[in-house]
């Protein structure tokens, strides 16, 4: 029994505006389309949040028609400093909302109010900040003397960071003097929606901004629409695979954004109590709903056993509950199929002989949920240690020498991110040289920012997002 | 007088070490390599921890247990050259009775005073409960000879003093000589007697956090009951990320012994806000263990009233003027 129970402090729902229903964007207007409606639910009680316009092929086609209308009539040849200045009042006005959208996702997506007011957010503004900047330099950004937008761009995002995903997307797309469609997840399409709001807000010219919600199927139609120049998903590498397919033979161009199974590489150096905080914040952070997530510890058999005790004490004063609540640490699993990849992963890990610790947390009663979970005893050969399981689940390898780690964390058909803990520098740009994977993290983990490239290896896809690097997807040279 | 006194090369601890740490503080050398053998503090991620931590919102009754047990935590403190019996008696009767408008208020931990003090407030606080705690060791510099620091704790301690506030030579760390730091706190230890010992690590002449852990772990293997952040009259004083470590020590050093050793912060901690961030950084580091005055303390002057005012607040409803709270 505590003798100090944090009272819960949760931030009002209210502040979310929820609606009963939302429609899908086209052409600068709110419309029912033709599509069944579908509901969204919050996956921390399981109750119906809004019902949602679905689009179907014919809205979908709108919505293509529209962006190439916008594109050829206003937003590709309007000079960048005018772009720029609607992306810096799409920039603002989401820090104006940030509340509202803070917890709109929280209700959506299931992830902790923290996260969302601290990380999803900021960062998604900060990301429109970042490009807005770039509009009207695109001539110096190292892409020849005189780089031209492609076109209309097809853009599909995961339910993980849904605001933060449409910002990563939509930002360098429109300061490249692109126009958008963009389809987000079924289960989070939400805050996509009040975006396209504040494009309205913005006085964004009609058509350049585009929000078809709806599942796979339209997804699938958006990529495949012939008006559609560039296609650009993050998600998993067997959808991206699909798309790979579907426009194979096309003119378009492809970006890539898919899974990884990091290795997260703890050596016998290392500032231990940071790494235990990196080894949380790599995956336990958003419930592991993270692609770039460190779901693999490699740790120096020297230190294992030590870093491991501190690791479970850590993992003891997670709090795990109400994502509304301002000192929840673990929301809720986004979906039931998510929950249930979880709960059979983490089952056949057992199976194959790794030794499963979960956290001590009570898991409430509706909703859907899986306490912080570590599988130690893992070695290459288990499936924990080579699928990804995209959830708050931990599988813990050791390593006796540097080149073992470098091995061990290369040998995976992913590469999207890594991260390295040691006090010495040479051997983290040792590490960092050798690594394939496109993020290398040093003595951190997790850590985002929109001056920066972000992008795989391999099956975690190609191309980047943020940074200078982020506007090459979408600029002709 | 003078209970012991020892010159500076005689080494005899009349304090054994903690057995388990024998080896690490058997000579110089196996001292140095111990203490250069302790894990490494990234500053950024520790930095990082301790700004998460300052994120918990800890509203209503969560607030007033805070509030509460802050007051109980805190050393008054006054340490100025211009302290008087007067002010000590005032200071006094604040920690006895810290909300005249409300006898309910628990009172502090204890008044921290100089040795010369110490009388003074012995005499004002008999049968409180409340520790007299005094600085010694030529506070806040700590710049004299060991024969003097020694003396010096003599006074205080046979003036009644219940715990003693040394400071470590700061010099003699920052050149590397642990062993000089190790022998005086344990010599500072030994004259102490029953009084409990505070070492003041000033963390703000440590410069950085290796040094705040190394420094954190000599005090404690040479017998310091508390590990104290700073003097107060350097800035910065203590820190959230310096907390951290030293949380991090003391729990470190409980799993390595079964001994739970304490934690003082001191300057810079002025508002009701802060004094609860520190704590949900106790909780959360170290564990609750360690929620009690007998292993945390705050040393302070003006948070007190600070503590008041947000605990009224929580009791009424609205918030009342500096005018009605005491100024000692």
């Amino acid at each position: 029994m505590s003798i100090w129970e944090y009272t819960p402090a949760p931030e009002s729902r209210e502040s979310a505006r929820l609606r009963p229903s939302y429609q899908m964007f086209i052409d600068g207007e709110f419309v029912d389309g033709s599509g069944t409606a579908f509901k969204t639910i919050n996956p921390a009680d399981e109750e119906v949040l809004a019902e949602v316009a679905e689009a179907n092929e014919s809205d979908v086609d709108n919505a293509v028609r529209a962006a190439r209308r916008a594109f050829e009539q206003v937003w590709g040849r309007m000079p960048g400093r005018e772009r720029s200045k609607y992306l810096f009042r799409i920039a603002r006005l989401i820090q104006e909302r940030a509340r509202e959208l803070a917890v709109l996702e929280s209700l959506d997506n299931g992830k902790p109010i923290k996260e969302s007011r601290d990380v999803d957010i900021p960062l998604a503004a900060a990301h429109f900040f970042y490009y807005a900047g770039w509009a009207d330099k695109l001539e110096y950004a190292g892409f020849g003397a005189n780089p031209r937008p492609l076109g209309v761009a097809g853009q599909v995002i995961p339910w993980n960071f849904p605001l933060l995903m449409a910002a990563w997307k939509l930002a360098p797309a429109l300061a490249a003097g692109n126009t958008c469609v963009l389809k987000p997840a079924e289960t989070t399409p939400l805050t996509a929606l009040v975006l396209a709001e504040i494009c309205q807000q913005a006085d964004l010219p009609p058509g350049v901004v585009n929000v078809v919600p709806g599942a796979g199927n339209t997804g699938a139609t958006l990529v495949a629409h012939k008006g559609v120049d560039k296609v650009a998903f993050t998600g998993s590498t067997e959808v991206g695979k699909e798309i790979q397919r579907t426009i194979a033979g096309t003119k378009k161009r492809l970006t890539l954004e898919l899974g990884g199974k990091a290795a997260n590489i703890v050596f016998d150096d290392a500032p231990l109590d940071q790494a235990v905080e990196g080894i949380v914040s790599g995956i336990f952070f958003n419930q592991g709903h993270v692609c770039c997530a460190g779901s693999r510890l490699l740790v120096q058999e020297s230190v294992a056993d030590e870093l491991l005790d501190s690791l479970k004490r850590r993992l003891g004063t997670l709090r795990l509950g109400d994502p509304l609540d301002k000192n929840t640490d673990i929301g809720a699993i986004n979906s039931a199929a998510q929950l249930e990849k979880i709960r059979s992963l983490s089952q056949i890990g057992e199976s194959e002989g790794a030794t499963r610790w979960s956290a001590a947390c009570p898991l409430p009663e509706r909703g859907f949920w899986f306490p912080p979970t570590v599988f130690t005893g893992v070695s290459q050969a288990h499936r924990i240690a080579r699928e990804e399981i995209f959830g708050p689940v931990l599988s813990v390898l050791t390593f006796r020498t540097p080149d073992e780690a470098l091995a061990k964390a290369n040998n995976t058909p992913y590469g999207l991110s890594a991260g390295i803990w040691t006090e010495k520098g040479s051997r983290i740009l040792w590490m960092a040289n050798r690594l394939r994977a496109g993020v290398v993290w040093a003595n951190t983990f997790n850590r985002f920012d929109p001056t920066s490239p972000f992008g795989g290896y391999q099956e975690s896809g190609f191309g980047r997002e943020g940074g200078r690097h982020g506007l090459e997807a979408y600029l002709a040279h | 007088m003078i209970a012991r006194v020892h010159s500076p090369n005689v080494t005899a601890p009349t304090t054994q070490p903690t057995a388990i740490f024998a080896d690490a503080v058997r000579d110089a050398t196996s001292l140095r390599r111990f203490l250069h053998g302790l894990p490494g503090v990234d500053q950024v991620g520790a930095q990082a921890r301790a700004a998460g931590l300052a994120t918990r919102s800890i509203k209503k009754a969560s607030k007033v247990w805070a509030l509460e047990a802050a007051i109980g935590m805190v050393d008054l403190t006054t340490l100025e050259g211009a302290d008087t019996a007067g002010k000590i008696r005032s200071l006094c009767a604040k920690a006895r009775q810290p909300d005249p408008a409300d006898p309910t208020c628990p009172p502090v931990a204890a008044v921290c005073v100089y040795p010369d003090l110490v009388t003074v407030a012995r005499e004002h606080l008999a049968d409180t409960g409340i520790a007299v705690a005094s600085v010694a060791t030529a506070f806040p510099s700590g710049r004299a000879s060991l024969r003097t620091k020694l003396a010096d704790v003599a006074d205080a301690v046979e003036a009644g003093a219940d715990e003693i506030d040394m400071v470590i030579d700061r010099g003699a760390f920052l050149a590397g000589h642990y062993r000089e730091v190790y022998d005086e706190i344990v010599a500072v230890k030994a004259a102490c007697g029953s009084a409990h010992l505070k070492v003041i690590l000033e963390t703000g002449e440590l410069s950085t956090l290796d040094n705040v852990r190394r420094a954190s772990w000599l005090a404690l293997l040479a017998g310091g009951d508390f590990i104290k952040t700073s003097t107060g009259k350097v800035s910065p004083a203590a820190t959230p990320p310096v907390a951290l470590v030293m949380m991090e020590a003391v729990r470190d050093f409980a799993a390595a012994t079964g001994e739970r050793r304490g934690v003082k912060l001191a300057g810079g901690i002025r508002t009701a806000k802060d004094a609860v961030r520190y704590l949900v950084l106790v909780k959360e580091t170290a564990g609750e263990e360690w929620l009690t005055p007998r292993l945390f303390r705050i040393g302070a002057s003006s948070l007190v009233n600070d503590l008041l005012m947000q605990r009224t607040r929580e009791r009424t409803g609205v918030y009342s003027g500096n005018d009605y709270f005491t100024v000692d």
